[in-house]
């Protein structure tokens, strides 16, 4: 059976086992119609032409992966940012894990998509938010008719979350291949403050494929601050698809580091609604031997006086695959825009590749977009430079390949996220030389 | 210390150096003065290293030792320094950082611990205020956003610290207003002993008032055309290239 089938097959039976009462029931029911017939994305779509999912998707998956997989804190320790006062949200094998986890209702909520699906009391919210970002397409359909549990952070009006919030889902392997499909919903509203950092992480050599959904809504002069970090094992597979809708003066930066896993694609969209409106998306990618990141991004912009600033880095060794496809549109209301682009690349190898796509569409005739990607090695006189103060070769590119991924760096606002992702970047070139914090 | 024998060396088939001698001994301060184009950059880059240069002939000797076939690094181990002209930025890594790691590499090569904490900064002390650099400077990203003058203060500033027994000056004095020079100057000079030698390269005449050579050299076209003491230098500057051109018929 085909894993479409198997899917569509298992949605009849999580229906039969939930409560039909659901706000959401119905439009489960609706979305497995849309992935039943639409499908997965195969090459022949213009958003996948370089991205194929087919060696994943022959697997056969566990699609509700067990219940309470044994875990040892000291194993999965290093995942988390200890030295750092968080709230953490932790889910195992697409179960929430209340041991792991440190939730809150004081002011804020920092709870699951679960609680806040079946509790009468936040009816209204989902009414209001959920699944009204997310685009109706074939993964992001399937990912809700599967929705069941995630992240469910809601910061009200003029709140500021007191710390970091962490999500991290975890992948035990422990009844074989599993896929997983979290479902997150992060609502800031008006004059509000928050800062995530999310992780998925296998523990297994099982093929892990996670489709996960996460939307955010950034209500006025809303800050989110929001850290993706992907440093999976080669087994796991990713299909990460963030939709954020923004409103007027809110400035929404989301920061992707792409270090590990077999297939990754991010498919990260903003919606612009409102005036003065900041977005920013900023990402590193570091990969090698066959390993695959896909950067898809969409910035829409609908109304006048916004910006959207984009500054991708990627270091591809081996025969790694890259792909960058950043769509920026303005529409002809959108007058004052401000729309950044950069993407630059080195190839380490002559087998790396990466295809760097840049689309820009404008109706509006008083904008200000800018659109640059490179594609090279690196500089050799630098590299000489380097190497005439006595640093050997291998680490003189390092200390060079760290500079070029450093403007990225550099705008991570939490002191500790930043020595985690400087050491995850030192250990993923190979070296550990003085670099700075 | 430094021995350049009918050095041979060009850049994709075009030759640039056409027979370079040279010998400079410890203690000593040479100066190469010649017209732009004249091979003086590619000179200081091939005995630091720079792979691009092929050396078509001839050799170099660091205290009896042929250097031709060492990586860049090699020859730093061995005591070569070259400032830049053009120092390259690192963003996100510190002059503090940096030279740590430069350092350490060195006694990495020559199978030392790395230099104790305490003996480091001690030494990053002396060394910047011997050039007048203050602590922020030296948390800053190398050479990003650094003026002319602070990128050559930060070049001697790293020379200081790794102690070369040769140091290569190439146009140190560049883009350099009067009291950047006088401080690197004087950086430089407190740096000079007995058992370490200088390599000036450059242009003008004004930074050999403040560094003095014991030997003048006159590259033109790839070769060495005269050689004199500092008084040359002054002739150079009262007279231009010209005259010389004509007396050895380049």
């Amino acid at each position: 059976m085909s894993l479409k089938d198997k899917l569509l097959s298992s949605h009849i039976v999580f229906q039969d086992s939930l409560d039909s009462d659901s706000p959401i029931y119905d439009l489960r029911g609706e979305a497995i119609k849309t992935f039943e017939a639409e499908g997965f994305p195969t090459k022949k779509d213009e958003a996948w032409k370089y991205t194929s999912l087919n060696s994943i998707l022959k697997e056969n998956y566990n699609i509700f992966p067990s219940k309470d997989a044994p875990l040892d804190f000291n194993d999965i320790k290093q995942y988390f940012l200890n030295d750092l006062d968080t709230y953490k949200i932790v889910f195992v094998d697409g179960t929430f894990n209340a041991h792991l986890s440190s939730t809150t209702h004081d002011g804020i909520d920092v709870c699951t998509l679960n609680s806040a699906l079946t509790k009468p009391k936040y009816k209204q919210i989902i009414d209001v938010y959920f699944n009204k970002i997310a685009k109706e397409e074939s993964l992001t359909s399937l990912n809700t008719a599967f929705a069941k549990e995630g992240a469910y952070i809601y910061i009200p009006k003029g709140k500021v979350a007191d710390k970091p919030i962490q999500i991290i889902h975890f992948a035990t392997g422990a009844e074989g291949a599993s896929m997983l499909q979290p479902r997150s919903l992060i609502i800031a509203e008006e004059n509000s403050e928050v800062q995530i950092v999310e992780r998925h992480q296998s523990l297994t050599d099982k093929r892990i494929l996670t489709n996960a959904v996460t939307e955010v809504y950034a209500g006025k002069r809303a800050m989110i601050d929001y850290y993706k970090i992907q440093n999976d094992r080669l087994e796991a597979s990713l299909i990460d698809n963030t939709e954020i809708e923004q409103h007027r003066e809110s400035v929404v930066s989301l920061h992707t580091f792409s270090l590990g896993g077999n297939i990754t694609r991010n498919n990260l969209n903003y919606y612009q609604k409102g005036e003065h409106i900041n977005s920013i998306l900023k990402g590193v990618t570091i990969i090698e031997g066959k390993q695959h990141v896909d950067h898809n991004t969409l910035v829409h912009h609908i109304e006048p006086n916004c910006e959207s600033h984009q500054d991708y880095k990627g270091i591809f060794a081996d025969s790694a695959t890259g792909v960058f496809n950043g769509k920026v549109v303005v529409e002809k209301e959108a007058q004052k825009t401000n729309a950044y682009q950069s993407n630059n690349n080195i190839l380490i190898d002559d087998k790396a590749t990466i295809n760097s796509k840049p689309q820009l569409e404008i109706f509006a005739d008083d904008v200000r977009c800018s659109h640059g990607c490179t594609i090279g090695q690196l500089d050799e006189s630098a590299l000489f430079y380097l190497q005439s103060r006595g640093i050997a070769q291998k680490e003189a590119r390092a200390l060079l390949m760290y500079a070029f991924a450093n403007t990225v760096l550099s705008s991570v606002k939490i002191p500790q996220l930043k020595q985690r992702i400087t050491k995850l970047i030192a250990n993923k070139i190979g070296v550990n030389i003085g670099f700075d914090i | 210390m430094l021995t350049v024998k009918n050095l041979h060396a060009g850049i994709e088939e075009k030759d640039i150096l056409k027979g370079i001698n040279l010998e400079i001994k410890a203690g000593e301060v040479h100066a190469i003065m010649g017209p732009n184009g004249s091979g003086k950059s590619t000179l200081s880059s091939v005995i630091a290293g720079k792979e691009e240069y092929e050396v078509t002939h001839g050799d170099i000797n660091l205290n009896g030792t042929s250097i031709l076939e060492m990586d860049p690094e090699e020859r730093a181990h061995e005591g070569i320094f070259l400032s830049f002209q053009y120092p390259v930025e690192i963003p996100g890594v510190s002059v503090t950082n940096f030279i740590k790691t430069a350092i350490n590499e060195t006694r990495k090569a020559k199978g030392l611990e790395d230099m104790p904490a305490s003996d480091m900064l001690k030494m990053i002390r002396e060394k910047s205020e011997l050039l007048e650099i203050d602590r922020k400077f030296l948390s800053r990203s190398l050479n990003v956003g650094f003026s002319g003058g602070e990128k050559k203060r930060n070049e001697i500033f790293q020379m200081a610290m790794l102690e070369p027994k040769l140091a290569i000056l190439d146009e140190t004095d560049s883009g350099l207003d009067i009291d950047a020079l006088r401080i690197v100057a004087n950086g430089v000079n407190k740096l000079r002993s007995e058992d370490n030698a200088v390599l000036l390269i450059t242009h003008y005449q004004r930074l050999l008032d403040y560094i003095v050579p014991d030997v003048v050299h006159v590259l033109m076209d790839g070769k060495i055309v005269k050689t004199g003491g500092k008084e040359l230098a002054h002739e150079l500057e009262e007279k231009g290239y010209d005259w010389l051109k004509a007396e050895v018929n380049v």
